[in-house]
């Protein structure tokens, strides 16, 4: 697929490291700022990902709206609500999940793993961001009308919401 | 070792597995929030990977992601809302505490 | 025609209730007055009735008998029997109910319940007459509650006092206990023979087709009824404390008749227990018992009705010897002048009580000079009860005696102790006579101020209205004894034997030995109460110090109400706690547990709807893994069903 293969596999695990890692630090850290921080280090490992899979508008749009904006609403929520001081707290489904979760991952990956996918459909467009596009403005854009109108009600909304009364 | 479309979708199952396990099992509403935005970009890695494997030329999957980022920036502003919102009345945004459901 | 006249008897006593309750409760005296006409009717009636059967050729008996009810195919008919042994109780029971009610007058005068009282005492008149006219076991059990329920109300006639309802209560009660073995035993005898008439089980039992167990079952059971009824031990409690009732009350049927009724009720049904002769021993040895008993206990009360009360039992066990050693003669014999002069003495106890205000005989004394009527009809009175010869007690005692002689075996120890209580019975009879005529006067110190208020003033003789009746009564107490010899229609033995529907054995004759031992012990009893009480060579307190354990016992009426409260308080009230803890823990306990059982389900499953989000968000987890293990691990499974 790639000519440079070995490039991609050290940059494919060295950005899924990121991302895991980040993850496991939102879940796993103590601290809400830093996990706030290891949010925004997981999603610039997802940046990582989609340039390896050749999306490179959406690793665009990725750092630009969940590294940038999506994070910053969250260390906002973390001041404002001031519960800093009491940590990231387990509550008591620590254990009952933990099994849950491993059990899921077991499954997703017997699914995923197992399943044979339909691949080779014709080639990768060169110009990404063209049709992309031609895609939304073309067979999609009712869903992406009514994407800006959820965008919309969901801005009031959280004006309405969180407005002091 | 060539990356092939499973070790994609193995990234996009653990980083799914990672947010579910901290939406469950933390108190603070906002980590709960934070861990629904890693479920949302563990689906969207699974959504590229396979537009890419299964129908490259219409991108169909990476217009999903598209949405995906839209409604998941929504949700964070309405989510944050609603917890800012919480906090205000209860002084607690801790989840095991908000019950309001039961009634 | 006459046994069609019968029901008058029952009817013209409840007419004069109706109109006591319904027209002249406002007007008492004439209440008195009505009854007075419908019990002097029914003597009248009783009069009648007893000349008819007296004319009546042998071994018939006059009967009338209606259809009461049907029951699938048994037929219950119930009806009147008039046969020699109706008559004698007929002519008893009225003539003792008239004076009694003339009497009355006289004690009850105004008393605010006075026509609430003579209401009570034609329906018991009524009852009383029903109870020994009636052919049919069934019959007799409803008349035999009937008197129980008027026992009841009379009893409780003060329901001011509370020793007076309390004592109605423990009346009404102990004698439920001994019924329970009445209905009992109806109800054996109806499932056995699906016949109650008494005529009927008379020749079952005579032919042996009503025999072996069932026939001591039911006569068993009949006789605890009368044992509830007559006041034998060990249900005797109640007569005494019965005595809280009015005077005439306890006179009439505490005294004369209803007591008597489990007497009548033996003497009726006498085959039936002639065919058991278990049952007729533990007759015998119970009236022999409570003769003894209830005598001992006579010897130490010092209230004066209570002597008599006890006397009363006492005298009742010697008729339930006599029955029980087959003496039907005898025993009937006993009751015809114990009727008589037991109602004499309580009259007259009456009258004493009426005149100086107080029952207890250590506060009278000397009475003989204030009211001499009644010292010389109670003295009549008590030389028959003394069984002093020639005054009628002797002669019936004679008699049961000779029965329990000619019984043998245990008749024999019978006959002692029959002595033995007659010496006994003369001893706590004279005491009384003597502790409330002779000597001086003990009460409250004689003013002169003489009203109606009594018990205030001196004692005064009571008016002719209460004098009459005693005076009457006196008349067969001293004289009825010699019926044995010869009456309207032949001697009482012959006559009594002769118009019933079978045969007793009765074999007349009178025993030289028995009379004189019998007349020794009853004079060596009045010489005793003489030397003790009236000349008082030797004091009361000698005999209660030497045998100061006796003497507690006789006091505490031999712990027998001891033991009752006992049984009731630890016993009953016990069996009733535990199962009042069985409802309460036992039964309500599973029904709450299932109740606590839905709860605990509902608790546990409302785990699941807390309002807890993220416990919601683990269910959907967990629901996502099944369908995933389900269409992942299955899914060629489910394919190949599919087919």
């Amino acid at each position: 697929m790639n000519t440079n293969e070995p490039a991609v596999t050290i940059a494919f695990y060295v950005f899924s490291a990121l991302t895991l890692g980040g993850a496991a630090g939102v879940v796993f850290g103590r601290n809400m700022f830093h996990a706030a921080l290891f949010l925004v280090a997981s999603f610039f490992g997802l940046a990582g990902i989609y340039v390896l899979l050749q999306a490179d508008f959406l690793a665009v749009v990725q750092v630009l709206i969940y590294a940038g904006a999506i994070s910053i609403l969250v260390v906002f929520a973390i001041m404002l609500t001031r519960q800093v001081e009491r940590g990231n707290e387990w509550n008591q489904l620590r254990g009952p999940g933990l099994l849950l979760g491993v059990l899921l991952l077991l499954g997703l990956l017997f699914v995923l793993t197992g399943t044979q996918w339909y691949t080779g459909m014709g080639p990768y467009p060169a110009d990404t961001v063209s049709t992309l596009a031609r895609q939304i403005f073309g067979p999609w854009v009712l869903p992406f009308e009514v994407a800006s109108v959820l965008l919309l009600a969901a801005l009031v909304g959280a004006i309405i919401i969180a407005r002091e009364e | 070792m060539a990356i092939t479309l499973n070790h994609y979708l193995v990234l996009s199952a653990a980083l799914f597995t990672i947010g579910l396990y901290g939406a469950l099992a933390k108190r603070n509403a906002v980590t709960i929030l934070m861990c629904l935005e890693l479920m949302f970009n563990a689906a969207n890695i699974a959504f590229v990977a396979l537009t890419r494997a299964v129908a490259p030329q219409v991108l169909t999957g990476q217009v999903f992601a598209l949405f995906v980022i839209t409604v998941a920036a929504a949700e964070v502003a309405v989510g944050l809302a609603i917890v800012l919102a919480v906090y205000r009345q209860r002084r607690t945004i801790d989840a095991t505490e908000i019950d309001l459901l039961k009634w | 025609m006459v046994a069609e006249l019968a029901w008058l008897f029952i009817l013209l006593p409840l007419l004069s209730f109706l109109l006591c309750v319904f027209v002249t409760r406002p007007y008492p005296r004439l209440s008195g007055y009505v009854t007075i006409a419908a019990v002097g009717a029914t003597f009248l009636l009783a009069l009648v009735a007893f000349w008819s059967v007296g004319n009546l050729p042998p071994d018939r008996t006059l009967e009338s008998s209606v259809q009461w009810v049907v029951i699938g195919g048994s037929v219950l008919k119930v009806g009147l029997i008039i046969d020699s042994l109706t008559a004698v109780m007929l002519l008893v029971v009225t003539l003792i109910s008239f004076l009694i009610q003339i009497y009355s007058q006289g004690y009850m005068a105004g008393d605010p319940g006075y026509s609430r009282y003579y209401a009570f005492m034609s329906l018991f008149t009524a009852s009383m007459l029903g109870l020994v006219l009636a052919n049919n076991l069934v019959l007799v059990f409803i008349f035999w509650e009937l008197v129980g329920l008027c026992s009841y109300l009379l009893i409780g006639f003060w329901y001011q006092r509370p020793a007076a309802a309390a004592a109605a209560k423990k009346a009404f009660l102990v004698t439920r206990l001994g019924d329970l073995g009445f209905l009992s035993a109806l109800l054996v005898a109806f499932n056995t023979t699906g016949n109650l008439d008494i005529r009927h089980l008379i020749d079952l039992a005579e032919t042996k087709q009503l025999a072996g167990a069932t026939l001591t079952a039911v006569g068993l059971g009949l006789f605890s009824g009368a044992v509830g009824k007559s006041a034998q031990f060990p249900l005797h409690v109640w007569l005494p404390d019965a005595m809280e009732g009015p005077t005439p009350v306890s006179a009439l049927i505490h005294a004369a008749t209803m007591v008597a009724a489990g007497v009548y009720l033996v003497g009726r049904t006498l085959p039936l227990f002639l065919a058991a002769p278990d049952v007729l021993l533990v007759i015998a040895v119970i009236g022999g018992l409570t003769a003894f008993m209830a005598a001992t206990m006579g010897l130490v009360m010092t209230d004066i009705k209570r002597v008599l009360a006890y006397s009363t039992i006492s005298q009742l066990g010697y008729m339930m010897m006599g029955l029980g050693v087959g003496g039907l003669v005898a025993g009937i014999f006993h009751l015809l002048n114990h009727a008589f002069f037991k109602a004499l003495l309580f009259l007259a106890a009456g009258s004493i009580i009426h005149s100086v205000g107080t029952q207890d005989l250590r506060e009278m004394g000397g009475l003989r000079r204030f009211m001499p009527v009644t010292f010389l009809t109670m003295l009549a009175g008590a030389f028959s009860l003394a069984g002093l010869p020639p005054f009628s007690g002797f002669w019936s005692k004679d008699e049961i005696l000779l029965e329990a002689l000619r019984f043998g075996g245990v008749g024999q120890a019978l006959y002692i102790l029959g002595l033995l209580t007659a010496f006994l019975t003369a001893f706590y009879t004279f005491r009384m006579v003597f502790l409330a005529f002779g000597g001086h006067y003990r009460g409250p110190a004689v003013t002169g101020d003489h009203g109606h208020d009594h018990g205030h003033g001196a004692p005064h003789e009571s008016p002719p209205v209460m004098t009459v009746p005693l005076i009457v009564l006196a008349v067969p107490s001293v004289l009825s004894g010699f019926l044995t010899f010869g009456g309207f229609f032949g001697p009482f033995g012959e006559f009594l034997i002769s118009r019933l529907s079978w045969h007793p054995h009765y074999e007349p004759g009178l025993d030289l030995t028995t009379m004189v031992l019998s007349a020794a012990v009853s004079i060596l009893g009045i010489l005793g109460a003489y030397a003790v009480y009236g000349a008082g060579w030797v004091s009361p307190e000698v005999f209660s110090s030497t045998f100061r354990s006796v003497h507690t016992l006789l006091v505490n009426r031999y712990y027998m109400d001891h033991l009752y409260n006992w049984i009731a308080r630890r016993i009953v009230l016990g069996i009733a706690g535990l199962l009042d803890w069985v409802d309460r823990y036992g039964v309500d306990g599973v029904v709450n547990a299932i109740a606590e059982l839905a709860v605990m389900a509902a608790g546990s499953l409302r785990l699941l709807q807390r309002g807890w989000v993220q416990f919601y968000a683990l269910m959907v987890t967990l629901g996502i893994i099944l369908l995933v293990a389900v269409f992942g691990f299955f899914g060629d499974i489910i394919a190949f069903l599919r087919g």
